[in-house]
């Protein structure tokens, strides 16, 4: 008698779903196309000037859509349009063989090679120095101090040191560069990772004394397992800072390959298309390298069983 | 097995009906949308209750008890049926500040003392610095914790945070308890020695209070009236009328009297449970 | 236990064989009597340690001092600087040795008083940094390493005290016109976006996927574009600190207003109190632990994106425009002058907001030890 009412209108699970999920990304594409909007207000009114300038040099007439085309198609816009951006994104990418100089291919290569270096370095520098912390008291009580310290002091400060001293040995390029991205990523998997290792509750941790297990054991059985999403976190994290630094990396000493020099190349000969285009490839990456490890993630959450 | 509601003992006359009753319910249902289909929570609730009585639900796990106290409180909305509290619809009682709400868990605010919290709901109803002070130096002092008014939440056991939030919940006067498991969480000593404390509150305040409880004893010892609802969807199985003396003491709970209404709520717990089967 | 027992008396038997062992550039430990005294004090102390545990800590960091003492005396003399022989570095490794078992030693105390125990806390850490400063300052005088590639820590000092005035200005230039100025308009900001978005619930579904995407993404790059719209100075690094510091306080700004409790948010619904009630008492104090999360992340931030800014253009002035130019004269001591000035700004800044986060965040369960 009870549960007929539960059968009765019950709607079919799928529509209602995908109802759900539309229903969901709603809000973000409206805020989208409202920053899209407000970009394209931004480029008329403050390319405006510009332009008004380049006709009246020109000593020629204009019409109000004149004015409108041409800040909308600007060659060096102050804020350029967001299909100029495409335009030239797409060009320099498509346009050019990736190994030639001109392409953001080849020089999102460089940058790329520095970052996904120095994440593995910082990464591994960063669980290491996790796993001592957590198992080494001394260590912990002070080294821990130390390691936020040291984020607190702008490690773009120290790159150019670090470029010019690693230059006089004789690295350059590559290496330099992924060391400042290593030590800006290796706190954040530290930390990460010596709150995932201490996770376990107290509780866990008594059951493998009562086994009699060992440190290893305990480590591998129950540290480890219990860190991985920590650790996940923390990488996502550590990626995205990873290619900051490597971007940076090749500001001091005005480097003349990868996305950093593009930028420094843009500022220095006006080329304004070619900073928001490079900027464009950096947030493309960036995106890109979250997601890889975002999936990397999810693979491995669902292998451990946890829920989807 | 639906009983009959149960109308009060004299019945006044029909015109004044609504007046004495502090909450009718009439018809009230529940039913939500899951991405499984619909769920009926409550099924035609029909129940009356008068000032000053003391009315315990009971029921198993998810039948609705709780849901029913949030849909009196105006923190849900029925599907079907009509409410009155006080006369008023429950919209109107809740923006007249016509009852208090005690959550199973004492939701206390962390940063701010007990007496801060205890002055809480004075703040958002406007009263004045001084009628606050003195209002929660008098309602903490009546769950017996004077002398915690600067202490933080988390520095209390957990029988101690309950009675303040009691003692929040009374502090601006409301007309209308409403409990939500409040005792739930606490061991038995601390809950045996509450339900004595909230029994002399009651004694002395006089207010109505509507107990959502789980735990036979504690509906027994408590009221005037037991409403035993059943599994989901939630009805009402029974209404069983306590006519212990109001001064009752825990010694109350070894005598045949309290043994048999007892059973009878045991019975009709069962009855309601056998739908599940 | 014997192995920090061992190892004291390692340490005294180290210190002990500088007495024995070539200092390096003919200097003889006969000439200074009160060198001698020193290193046999230090040995005396060492073994003490190793005899009673109870002074360990005590007599080690003792011992480690006055070997750290005549090492640093040993290296003004110019025989033993940049050729320091094997004496000198049995010394250093005695004062490492028994500077290492000190520290660890504390670290196993347990003061029965809490302003001793936070003592305790405190200078574990400070005295293992003074130490590795100490390390650095013997190596690369020891070695005669180039000042080009490391400067000693007593040559960055030195310079850094004459040239208080160029650094003064830096600061303000960098951290007081830009940090500070684009740390409040961005942080405000957030904040701000975060209120009004919590209120239009469509808003805050929109807006905080977006804010978690753009917080992955490289921000410090628009910092030639701001240098574009701006200008060369403060206000284009003002503006890149500004839009550094938005996102992280939004993104966590919306969530500290989600995290009150739906008990709690039914209480505030059932004393028919308004939306602005509910955000100031409810929604604010629940969200400070957020916010000042986000006040912290954004303190290192805010720097790293000023500096980065001044890479990309900058009048004469300036954190990051000094470090560059001084690279370029590879006066290096220079720009570890500048280097210390921002770690010291860093560190104050960071210890600013950690401190006005303990005093107004005490109840959080994260902050508090367990009283009463």
């Amino acid at each position: 008698m009870t549960n007929s009412a539960i059968t009765a209108d019950r709607p079919r699970g799928a529509p209602f779903r995908l109802r759900q999920a539309i229903a969901r990304r709603v809000p973000v594409a409206v805020v989208v196309a409202a920053i899209i909007v407000v970009w394209y207000a931004a480029a008329l009114l403050m390319n405006a000037a510009l332009v008004r300038d380049a006709f009246e040099r020109e000593e020629t007439t204009y019409t109000v859509s004149e004015l409108v085309a041409g800040t909308l198609n600007a060659e060096r816009p102050l804020v350029a349009a967001p299909h100029q951006v495409i335009a030239e994104f797409a060009d320099l990418v498509f346009g050019y063989p990736p190994d030639s100089p001109r392409s953001l291919v080849y020089h999102g290569a460089i940058t790329l090679a520095a970052t996904c270096l120095g994440f593995a370095l910082g990464a591994a520098f960063g669980i290491l120095l996790a796993v001592l912390i957590v198992h080494v008291r001394t260590l912990e009580k002070s080294l821990l101090p130390w390691i936020i310290c040291s984020q607190m002091v702008p490690i773009l400060a120290v790159a150019p040191i670090v470029i010019v001293v690693l230059g006089a040995i004789g690295l350059r390029g590559l290496v330099p560069k992924s060391i400042i991205s290593a030590y800006l990523c290796f706190f954040p998997v530290a930390i990460g990772m010596v709150k995932g290792l201490s996770s376990p509750d107290p509780i866990e941790r008594d059951l493998m004394r009562t086994w009699s297990a060992t440190r290893a054991q305990v480590f591998w059985k129950l540290r480890c397992p219990s860190s991985v999403p920590f650790l996940f976190a923390s990488l996502k994290v550590a990626i995205s800072i990873s290619l900051i630094g490597a971007i940076v990396g090749e500001l001091p000493t005005g480097a003349q390959a990868g996305l950093g020099a593009r930028l420094l190349a843009g500022t220095y000969y006006g080329q304004t298309l070619q900073i928001w285009a490079a900027l464009l490839a950096a947030a493309i990456m960036a995106a890109t390298l979250v997601g890889i490890v975002g999936a990397a993630e999810r693979w491995t959450l669902r292998r451990m069983g946890a829920r989807p | 097995m639906l009983m009959t509601v149960k109308t009060v003992p004299n019945p006044p006359p029909a015109a004044d009906r609504s007046a004495a009753l502090a909450i009718e319910v009439a018809g009230v249902s529940l039913t939500f949308a899951t991405a499984d289909g619909t769920v009926e929570a409550l099924c035609d609730i029909n129940l009356q209750i008068a000032a000053g009585e003391f009315v315990s639900l009971i029921g198993p796990s998810g039948c609705g008890k709780t849901t029913l106290l949030r849909i009196i409180a105006d923190l849900e909305q029925p599907t079907a049926g009509r409410l009155a509290v006080n006369g008023l619809t429950t919209e109107e009682a809740r923006l007249r500040r016509q009852y208090g709400y005690v959550f199973q868990a004492p939701a206390l605010y962390p940063w701010r003392t007990v007496e801060r919290n205890v002055m809480l709901p004075l703040e958002v109803m406007g009263f004045s610095a001084d009628e606050r002070r003195e209002r929660a130096r008098r309602y903490l002092e009546l769950v017996n914790l004077a002398g915690f008014e600067r202490k933080f939440p988390w520095q209390l056991s957990g029988g101690m945070q309950q009675r303040a939030s009691i003692a929040r919940a009374l502090s601006f006067e409301p007309v209308l308890l409403l409990m939500d498991e409040p005792f739930g969480a606490l061991d038995e000593i601390t809950r045996d020695h509450l339900n004595d404390q909230l029994l002399r509150l009651w004694e002395r305040t006089g207010k109505t209070v509507v107990f959502v409880t789980h735990s036979i004893p504690e509906a027994v010892f408590l009221s005037t009236r037991i409403v035993i609802m059943s599994a989901r969807p939630g009805r009402i199985i029974d209404v069983i009328d306590c006519d212990f003396p109001r001064n009752r003491t825990i010694e109350i709970r070894e005598t045949p009297e309290f043994v048999k209404i007892a059973h009878r709520v045991r019975m009709g717990l069962r009855a309601g449970h056998s739908y599940d089967e | 236990m014997s192995f920090e027992r061992a190892g004291f008396l390692v340490a005294a038997v180290m210190a002990l064989g500088a007495l024995a062992l070539p200092l390096g550039g003919g200097t003889d430990l006969a000439a200074h009597p009160a060198l001698l005294a020193a290193i046999s004090l230090a040995a005396v102390a060492c073994v003490g340690a190793a005899m009673l545990p109870h002074g360990a800590a005590l007599l080690g960091l003792i011992g480690a001092a006055l070997c750290c003492k005549v090492t640093l005396v040993l290296l003004a003399d110019p025989g033993v600087e940049g050729h320091a022989g094997a004496g000198f570095w049995s010394l250093v490794l005695a004062a490492w040795l028994a500077a290492a078992l000190a520290v660890t030693r504390m670290t196993t105390l347990r003061p029965r008083r809490k302003a001793l125990r936070r003592l305790n806390d405190a200078a574990i850490p400070l005295l293992f940094g003074a130490f590795v400063i100490y390390l650095w300052e013997a190596a690369v005088r020891g070695f005669g390493v180039p000042s080009v590639l490391t400067p000693a820590p007593s040559a960055t000092a030195a310079r850094f005290a004459a040239s208080l005035p160029v650094l003064g200005e830096d600061f303000v230039q960098t951290f007081v016109r830009g940090v500070l100025s684009g740390y409040a308009i961005g942080c405000g900001a957030g904040f701000l976006v975060a209120v009004v978005a919590h209120r239009f619930d469509f808003l805050a579904r929109g807006v905080l996927p977006l804010g978690n995407f753009v917080s992955a993404l490289p921000i410090v790059g628009i910092a030639p574009i701001m240098v574009m719209w701006f200008g060369f100075d403060w206000p284009s690094k003002t503006a890149v600190v500004a839009v550094v510091t938005f996102f992280p306080m939004l993104v966590n700004a919306l969530a500290g207003f989600s995290a009150a409790g739906a008990m709690e948010r039914d209480l505030m619904r059932s004393y028919a109190a308004g939306p602005a009630q509910t955000l100031i008492k409810l929604h604010l104090p629940a969200a400070l632990p957020f916010v000042f999360n986000a006040l912290k992340i954004n303190s290192t931030l805010a720097l790293i994106g000023a500096i980065v800014a001044e890479f990309f253009g900058t009048p004469t002035l300036g954190i990051g425009f000094r470090i560059s130019t001084e690279v370029g004269r590879m006066a290096l001591d220079m720009v570890w002058a500048e280097i210390a000035l921002s770690a010291i700004a860093g560190m104050a800044f960071y210890g600013a907001v950690a401190l006005a986060e303990r005093a107004t965040t005490f109840w959080h369960p994260s902050l508090r030890s367990s009283l009463g």
